[in-house]
Order: structure tokens, then sequence, then C-alpha cells
């Protein structure tokens, strides 16, 4: 295993709380370069809170997050942004405002007061909408726009940013299978093509198994497995994080593990 | 120059990556580059207009009219004596005044709104206005004082009252309902406070006190327009340098910091000079309702950037007010109403057309 040095995102000694109310403590993480690492686990295990504090939108009460080798904080804050994007869990897009505006907002860490709207920003945002399919959405009001769409938008203002880590919290949500499965290509693009490192929480397992290159387990704030999927993903592993009975078979089309939940059904009646 | 013009999206022509209605401008090798947006131009300069007449309108019409030949004049000192003393003495000082505070209470309401991203968060409704009410009614009750005194007490009261529903409201971070619930929960009580203080003082004082609260241009003059056009030059600057951050805190907390806008000391300085703002324009008239509440809202439907703007709402503010004061002076002349009553009809007209459409729009 390599050093915590030899990897350009990873925390040390992480305690992270809301106020005194603590979610994780002790916590080490290593995002390995050019991975797309995948974040799994059960609802309000913390994976939100870890991504929010690799990202330095949450400070941790303890420890640090080294970004390149030096402390994140100790970074100018659109330093930080030229390195590290962050689609968050939930955004907020003002009244009115149009696709095209919002995903020009991605450029900002790239903009000063004598450089506001370059050629180079034009020609960015036009392939960010391009790579996510919203390019025929440019002129519309996000506001107009369905669920999925909206998600799509703001991937493109992430991608905007141009940077060679992308932390993205649940990208899949309110996605039909379709769409999930052209958002996950789309990262997995970005990872295979262009070298980006990427960091997802993803809630379907099967989705994390098939794309991930590195998945790291948490539960109750603490990290219980990483590594691998084939390697790391058991029937027990799964059994104990989510207290679900599982069986695991391959992926018939990609032969990476696959989650198959024991049918409960037929055992219940069965005890009738 | 060879400098272009051209619609942002010539280069890229499938697409339209430039925001909507906006046109880049670049310098010929690329360094320099702006966005501007010719509808906001327009919408600005047209609200500055309107404000420019009115001034002119104000200046010339009342008991004594000065016609409008002998405006331009008069506005130099030169022409007939009583001219002069009425347009550059009394009308002027009064319009220049109505246009500061315009300004800034319109500006104050945008940082307000922005922040607490919530129509209904201006300074009338999230306490600072009680506030400094407060303050003021306190100085005349308990300390019996002049205008001076009075305008501290307001600043004072609208500062202090500022900072303590930023701390009740703040839990990582500024929620913006909360902001608003804290702010008309500390506005209920200051308001008891001020009714108790009504209630112990002599009749005199509290007829003073009641007339203050209403907002009034009536007789400013010379140093009230000081006062309040000192306060934005040394104020506005501040808020229109962290402006561009506060349209990025419009995408959440977490967005702007990812896209490397630091959250925090963009909410304390743009929450401290809207509060001063806000004070030095109720110092120096009362204060005066809907303003703040209505003018950023009207710049932002009339600009239709899908944010806050600024410039628009402290043009608005102008516009809105020396035309409400220039209706205060003549409706019922020669009984000069105060301002604040015209702003308040307007106002609550206002409110309601956009409770109603919110409403339908299912927002609210
Ligand atoms: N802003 C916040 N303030 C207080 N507690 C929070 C906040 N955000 C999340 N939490 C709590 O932290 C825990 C972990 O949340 P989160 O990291 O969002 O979980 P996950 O993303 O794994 O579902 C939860 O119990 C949640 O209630
Ligand atoms: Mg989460």
């Amino acid at each position: 295993m390599t050093d915590d040095a030899s990897t350009r995102l990873n925390g040390r000694d992480l305690t992270l709380s809301y106020d005194q109310r603590v979610i994780s403590r002790d916590l080490a993480v290593r995002i390995p370069d050019n991975s797309f690492t995948v974040i799994v686990g059960p609802n309000a295990c913390g994976k939100s809170t870890l991504l929010r504090a690799l990202s330095r939108t949450l400070k941790p009460a303890r420890g640090n997050v080294l970004l390149d080798g030096e402390v994140i904080s100790s970074y100018p804050a659109k330093e930080v942004a030229r390195r590290l994007g962050l689609l968050p869990q939930s955004s907020i897009a003002p009244d009115g405002i149009g696709v095209a505006d919002l995903v020009a907002r991605g450029r900002f860490p790239h903009q000063s007061f004598l450089r506001q709207w370059s050629q180079q920003d034009e020609a960015v945002v036009a392939e960010a909408m391009a790579s996510t399919g919203v390019s025929a959405l440019a002129d519309r009001s996000v506001d107009e726009l369905s669920g999925g769409q909206r998600q799509r938008v703001w991937l493109a203002m992430v991608l905007a940013q141009q940077t060679p880590l992308l932390l993205l919290d649940e990208p899949t949500t309110y996605l039909d299978i379709a769409h999930q499965m052209d958002m996950l290509d789309l990262c997995a693009d970005l990872h295979a093509e262009r070298g980006h490192t990427l960091v997802a929480v993803l809630h379907d397992l099967n989705h994390a198994c098939r794309y991930a290159t590195h998945l790291i387990v948490m539960q109750d704030g603490a990290i219980v497995a990483e590594g691998e999927p084939a390697t790391i993903v058991t029937a027990d592993l799964v059994e104990k994080v989510f207290g679900l009975p599982v069986r695991i078979i391959p992926d018939p089309e990609t032969h990476t593990p696959m989650i198959v939940p024991v049918d409960r059904r037929g055992a219940r009646r069965e005890h009738d | 120059m060879s400098d272009t013009l051209a619609p942002a999206s010539s280069a890229t022509g499938s697409a339209r990556p430039a925001p909507r209605g906006a046109r880049a401008w670049r310098s010929p090798g690329g360094r320099i580059s702006f966005l501007v947006r010719p509808r906001t131009l327009v919408v600005c300069l047209t609200l500055a207009l309107v404000s420019a007449l009115t001034l002119v309108v104000s200046v010339s019409v009342g008991d004594y009219g000065v016609p409008l030949s002998a405006v331009p004049a008069a506005l130099m000192g030169f022409g007939e004596r009583l001219d002069v003393f009425f347009v550059q003495g009394v009308r002027l000082p009064r319009a220049l005044t109505a246009i500061g505070v315009g300004a800034a209470l319109g500006i104050a309401g945008a940082v307000f709104q922005s922040l607490s991203r919530n129509a209904l968060g201006s300074p009338d409704i999230i306490g600072f206005t009680s506030g400094a009410a407060t303050g003021a009614v306190a100085a005349i009750l308990i300390l019996g004082a002049g205008r001076l005194v009075v305008s501290l007490g307001a600043i004072a009261g609208g500062m202090i009252t500022a900072a303590v529903v930023y701390l009740l409201a703040m839990k990582n971070g500024v929620q913006g309902y909360r902001l608003v619930l804290v702010g008309i929960g500390v506005s209920a009580m200051l308001a008891s406070v001020r009714d108790y203080l009504m209630t112990r003082a002599d009749l005199t004082d509290a007829l003073g006190a009641q007339i203050w609260m209403i907002g009034s241009l009536n007789s400013r003059g010379w140093a009230e327009a000081a006062a309040v056009w000192i306060g934005l030059a040394v104020l506005a600057p501040v808020i229109f340098a962290v402006g561009q951050r506060l349209r990025f805190l419009e995408l959440g907390e977490d967005t702007a910091r990812g896209l490397g806008v630091s959250a925090q000391s963009t909410q304390i300085i743009a929450l401290a000079a809207a509060s001063a703002l806000t004070g030095a324009a109720i110092a120096v008239a009362g204060p005066i309702g809907f303003v703040a509440l209505a003018a950023p809202q009207l710049a932002r439907r009339l600009t239709r950037t899908g944010g806050t703007t600024l410039a628009g709402a402290a043009l608005m503010g102008a516009a809105l007010l020396v035309l409400a004061d220039l209706v205060a002076m003549r409706l019922m002349a020669p009984t000069q109403l105060p301002v604040g009553v015209v702003t308040a009809v307007i106002g609550g007209s206002y409110l309601i057309w956009l409770l109603y459409t919110e409403w339908r729009g299912g927002r609210a």
C-alpha cells in the first residue's frame, strides 16, 4: 500500500461532527489517484458528511484533509475549486435562472475581475452541456425542468469547473434507469479517458460494484471495508452492514459481484 | 478599436453556452473579457432617467411653483432669489435624500433577500426595521432627544436586532426561512416593547414618536442628504464587491463553497454593510416601509437575470421613493403626507400581488 503523501486526496484522524454530535471518529480515508471510488452504506451513516469534509465544505473537529500534500484549508478557496469539484446532495436553483447561466457558474474559479467570460469559458461550458446531454435545454429556466434534467444540469456545472478531482453525492438520484446508466457511463468515461479521479456516493450496490475501481463501505460513520469490489464484497459484509441477507452472483454482463436479496417471503410462509 | 460585441454563442454555433440574454465583450487578445447584459443596462438606465425626471419635477412644483425653464438656473444658484431658495435650498436636498434613502433601502433589501433566499426576507420583515424603530422611540421617549440622538438610537437598535436575529438564526450557516421566522418573532416582541414605552410617555412625546415611526421626508435638508449619500458612498462599494459571491450563495452553501466562494465571510460582510445602510436610511427618514421589500423583486423581474441585481435594486428603490415622495407632497397639497403612508399603500398592494402569484405558482 502506498503512503498518504502519494495520493492527491486523503484524510487523517478525522473526527467529523455537527455541533456536539459526532458522526465519524478517527477516520482515515485515502482516495487512490485515478480511481473511480464509490462510497456505499446505509442511510445516515455519514457518507455525505465524509464527502463534505473531503471537499472542505465541513471543517473537521479534529484531523486534517490533505489535498496534494497540503492541508486543504490552507489553500485559497478558488485554488481548491480549480482542483476539486463537488456536486452536493442538494443544491438550490434561484427562481428564473437559465440553464446556461447555471452551468456557466462552474467557471467561477477560473474567472477574475478582468476575465469574466473568456472564449475558453464559453467552449468549456458548451462541452459540459453537450457531454451531459443538456445542450438543447440551454435557454430554458432551471425551474421548468424535470428532476432528472436538473440533476444533469448541476453535473454540467461541476464539469465546467474542469477539476481533476470530482466528488459527486448521489449523482443518480431522480434519474430513471436509462439516465442512471448514462450518468455512470459518463463518470466512467471521465475516469477512464480523461484520467479524472472520481468519488461518488451511490445507493445501488450493483451499480457500485459494476463501476467502482475502489469501493468504500461505511457503517455508523466508520469505514468497515475498502478495496476492489470483487475482493471485498461478500454476502456476510452486506448482511452485516445493511442487515439484509443476500446472495452474491457474478453480474452476467460484467462479471462483477451482483447482489441479489434473499427472498424472505418463502421463508416466512414456511414458518407459518 | 476592433472590439466586437457579438452574441456569446457565435464561436461555437450549436449550443448557446452563454448566460441568457448576455453578450460577451472581449479585448482583441482575449486577456480581458466581460459579460454585458443589454436588458439589465436598459432597465437601469430607464430607472435612472425616471429618478432624474422626477427630481426635476419635484423641485419645480409646489405651492410656490418654479417654471421648468427656470429650474436649471435655480439649481445652479442663479435666477430669482426665491426660486433659488425653494429649488436649491429646500426641494433639491429633499429629492436627493429621497433618491439616496430609496437606493440604500433597495440595496439592503436585495442583500437581505439574497441571504435569506426569500422574497419576504427584507429588513422590514426580518426585524431590523422594528429594532431601529424601537431604538429611536426609546431615544425620543427616554432621552427626549433631538434628531441626531434619535438617529443614533435607530442605528443602534437596528444593528443590535440584526446581530441577535443573525445569531439566533445561525446553525451551521444561515437558513433562510429561519432568518425570516426569527425576525418575525423578534419584531413582534419589539413592537410590544414600543407599545409599552408609549403608554409610559407623555402625549407630545408619544405623538412625536408615532409620527417618526411612519417614515417621512418632510423638511429634510442638506444635512440629511449628506448623511445618506455618505453612507451610500462608503457602504455600497463594500456590498457591490461581495455581490457576485452573494449570487453564488443563492445556489446553496455547499455548492457555493465547492465553487470556491467563502460563505461565512461573505454573509457577515454583506449583513453588516446592509444593516448599516438600512440604519443610515432609517436614521434619516424614519422606517419607510416596503421599498426594501419591493424594489429588489421588481428589479429582478424586469431584468430577468434569475438572481439578485444590486444595481437594479438600488435604482428601482431610488425611483420608487422619489416618485412616492412627489405623490406624498402633492396628493393632498397643501397638506403634506408622510411618504411612509404612500409607500405602505403601494407596498401593501405589491405584497398582496406577490403572495397571490407565489400562491398560484404553488410556491407559498
Ligand atoms: N447539517 C446537519 N446538521 C446536523 N446533523 C446533520 C447535518 N447533516 C447531516 N446530519 C446528521 O449526520 C448523520 C449523517 O448524515 P449524512 O452524512 O448526510 O448521511 P448519509 O449521506 O450517509 O445518508 C445523520 O444522522 C444526519 O442526521
Ligand atoms: Mg447523503
